[in-house]
């Protein structure tokens, strides 16, 4: 059984939601990402989203642009993020990683390389966020045989028979984005996401993760009642950068960040 | 892992204008890599322009437009002093720069902002590098009764004044963008986020032959006409069809709009000509097919400027309308399949060939075209005296006085 699926198997018998942290990889720097992964997971987060910083993140606010700029400023690279996974994983065999990004790093390193050294640090899967199921099909068929699920994203306005088959193609959880709009957006509407939900949920049976415009504990609780799993990125990612000089005190903020929606998730009725 | 940088087989192509197929692919390139909210709009621009490009009523208004507006057909002119000197083949101008807002561009948003009216959107967004494409997409939002925002890098601004200037008296907003280099690729990057949050009632006019699948098509659809033209008014002048034809190539509109055309006239040998700045060794440049490598950015796959991890890599190109990491992915295929060849000429060498032609013909040429008018200088003189070659005059050269002022330390 894979990392995330033994990950939501264990929620699901307890009765609870996951919380899945995005922070970008080399932000603030190299050394204080691994720190951060695990005072996010001491702090309640059951699967990390590590950002690969890129040149253009078209998907991305101003936040999580930001945080990439920072990220590569410090030199990271590709081969900077598999060697954080690596370090994480000598301390953490358990909770999944999942790395989110765009598709440039990946086609310059080529599929099989990229997979082979995801797979061989830990990598547990892939959300790319400019790799739709229409262009994915020779992408999934190197991640398959190394176990690493591809996630896709379902937006408001994937319609009819392409959800369908994003349900179809789809493997470990699917991410619902909330909003028309780049991360760090603030207009998410409660009532329009369960809605959709449902509608996809009367379509697969695997977990819905919710992310884009969750800012605090109040939204994560409202959004944890009606899904299976919530995303934090662009609240976490301010909080690094206004921090990020004094690394025992971004310890402290994101640890008691993380702890409240733990919290909040954990008094869902 | 994908097969990229081989050369094609061509003799199993039967028709170089066969490309893109049902999911916008030119051979291994294009496609469309965007982010999920854009994928539903993108279908739905696709099913509006295969509907409306075939409609007789839509082609007719767009054709008004174009003559009775734009001002086509452009002329095609044989500039006999500039072929005399340079004592080889006859060469014809193409002459865009005479077009209304004074470039190619005009064709490509008066199709596209009659497409935006069909579809009911009444807000357009545009991304620019010069300034021509922000002014041709500010031109047809007034025409139309149209909002219309403009994104252009904050050091773009700075170097485009005059047109950004023309864009506000046009009614348009223009956003400066702050992001990463400041330049064309980032209001490209921030024009795809505005219309990622404002898809419902947004048209973006993407403003050449990149982006994702049907804009590739449809920018050089629109502008195809300028091949059209040309491949009649030759055939007209001299009775029979060019030897060679010569374009500048940045994001690729103007040129494929000229080729596309030709493209199975095989006798027709093609030109492309991206800037090579400082020289392409000097790793200062901006010619991607030359001296990049393939990848994705901006929703598709093409040849890029970019670092051993594939983050994208500043370009250097004297004329700002060439300033991108990228190019349409329809000539990384033509490339690939060897129909098309892909050539590079310098700053100073463009700036000679601006000096020489409007000195020579009395013609000012944009800094974009004058990388095609350099690359003309080098292969007329090989050429035999009935040879002819027509050049893609893209754009005239107002807009571009301050630059070449200022790199000859003069102030205006
Ligand atoms: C006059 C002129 N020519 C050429 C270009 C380059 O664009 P493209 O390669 O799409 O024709 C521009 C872009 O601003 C331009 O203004």
């Amino acid at each position: 059984m894979s990392r995330i699926e033994a990950c939501f198997n264990a929620l699901k018998n307890n009765n609870k939601k996951a919380l899945i942290p995005f922070i970008t990889a080399g932000d603030p720097s190299l050394n204080l990402t691994v720190e951060l992964m695990h005072v996010l997971v001491d702090a309640g987060a059951d699967i990390i989203e590590l950002g690969v910083p890129f040149s253009d993140p078209m998907a991305d606010g101003p936040v999580i642009q930001r945080a990439s700029e920072r990220a590569l400023h410090n030199g990271t690279n590709t081969d900077d993020v598999f060697n954080i996974v690596k370090e994480f994983r000598g301390k953490n065999e358990s909770t999944p990683v999942i790395l989110m990004g765009y598709m440039n790093p990946i086609e310059v390193m080529g599929y099989e390389q990229f997979v082979e050294k995801a797979a061989g640090v830990g990598v547990d899967g892939l959300i790319i966020v400019d790799l739709p199921p229409e262009e994915a099909a020779e992408l999934s068929a190197v991640l398959k045989p190394h176990g690493i699920d591809q996630i896709f994203l379902i937006s408001p306005t994937t319609r009819g028979e392409r959800l369908n088959r994003i349900c179809e193609v789809a493997s470990g959880f699917l991410y619902y984005v909330s909003l028309k709009g780049v991360t760090g957006s603030n207009q998410l509407d409660v009532k329009a996401v369960g809605d959709k939900l449902d509608e996809i949920r009367s379509k697969t049976s695997l977990p819905l993760g919710v992310g884009f415009g969750i800012k605090d504990a109040k939204i994560a609780q409202a959004v944890g009642t009606i899904s299976d799993a919530v995303v934090v990125g662009s609240a976490l990612v301010e909080r690094i950068a206004e921090h990020g000089e004094n690394s025992n005190k971004l310890k402290a903020e994101v640890s008691s960040f993380i702890s409240s929606l733990r919290t909040a998730l954990d008094n869902i009725e | 892992m994908l097969e990229t940088n081989k050369k094609i087989d061509n003799s199993e192509i039967e028709s170089f204008k066969s490309m893109p197929d049902k999911r916008g692919h030119f051979g291994i390139y294009g496609g469309r890599f965007v982010s999920e909210t854009l994928m539903g709009p993108l279908e739905e621009l696709e099913q509006a322009y295969n509907k409306y490009s075939k409609d007789p009523d839509f082609i007719a208004e767009f054709e008004h437009d174009l003559k009775h507006y734009v001002g086509r057909p452009s002329p095609l002119y044989h500039a006999k002093r500039w072929s005399e000197q340079l004592g080889g083949a006859q060469i014809y101008l193409k002459r865009e720069d005479l077009n209304h807002t004074g470039a190619h561009k005009i064709n490509n948003t008066v199709g596209q902002a009659l497409l935006a009216k069909l579809m009911g959107k009444r807000r357009i967004i545009a991304e620019t590098g010069a300034g021509q494409h922000g002014v041709a997409s500010a031109t047809v939002a007034a025409r139309y009764g149209m909002e219309c925002i403009v994104y252009m890098g904050a050091e773009d601004i700075q170097r485009q004044a005059m047109n950004v200037f023309r864009m506000k008296l046009l009614g348009a907003t223009v956003v400066a963008v702050e992001a990463g280099s400041r330049t064309l690729k980032d209001a490209l990057n921030e024009a795809m986020r505005d219309w990622v949050t404002n898809v419902d009632d947004t048209f973006y006019i993407i403003g050449t032959v990149a982006g994702p699948h049907p804009y590739p098509t449809m920018v050089r659809d629109f502008n195809a006409v300028v091949g059209r033209e040309a491949r009649q008014q030759c055939l007209d002048q001299t009775g029979r069809l060019p030897d060679s034809l010569v374009a500048c190539v940045g994001g690729g509109s103007n040129a494929i709009g000229l080729f596309h055309p030709f493209l199975d006239d095989k006798e027709v040998s093609i030109f492309g000509v991206e800037g090579a700045g400082d020289g392409i060794e000097t790793g200062r440049h901006a010619a991607p097919l030359n001296a990049g490598k393939p990848g994705v950015l901006h929703g598709n796959r093409t040849y890029l400027m970019e670092d051993n991890y594939g983050q994208i890599i500043e370009t250097h190109c004297i004329s700002a309308g060439l300033d991108y990491p990228g190019v349409g992915p329809e000539h990384a295929w033509l490339k690939d399949t060897g129909r098309a060849n892909y050539v590079s000429v310098t700053d100073i060498e463009a700036l000679d060939a601006f000096h020489k032609l409007t000195r020579i013909e009395g013609i000012i040429p944009a800094l974009e075209s004058s990388h095609a008018v350099a690359y003309t200088a080098k292969i007329a003189p090989e050429m035999d005296k009935d040879a002819i070659i027509i050049v893609n005059l893209s754009g005239r050269g107002d807009k571009d006085i301050h630059t070449v002022a200022a790199h000859e330390g003069i102030t205006l």
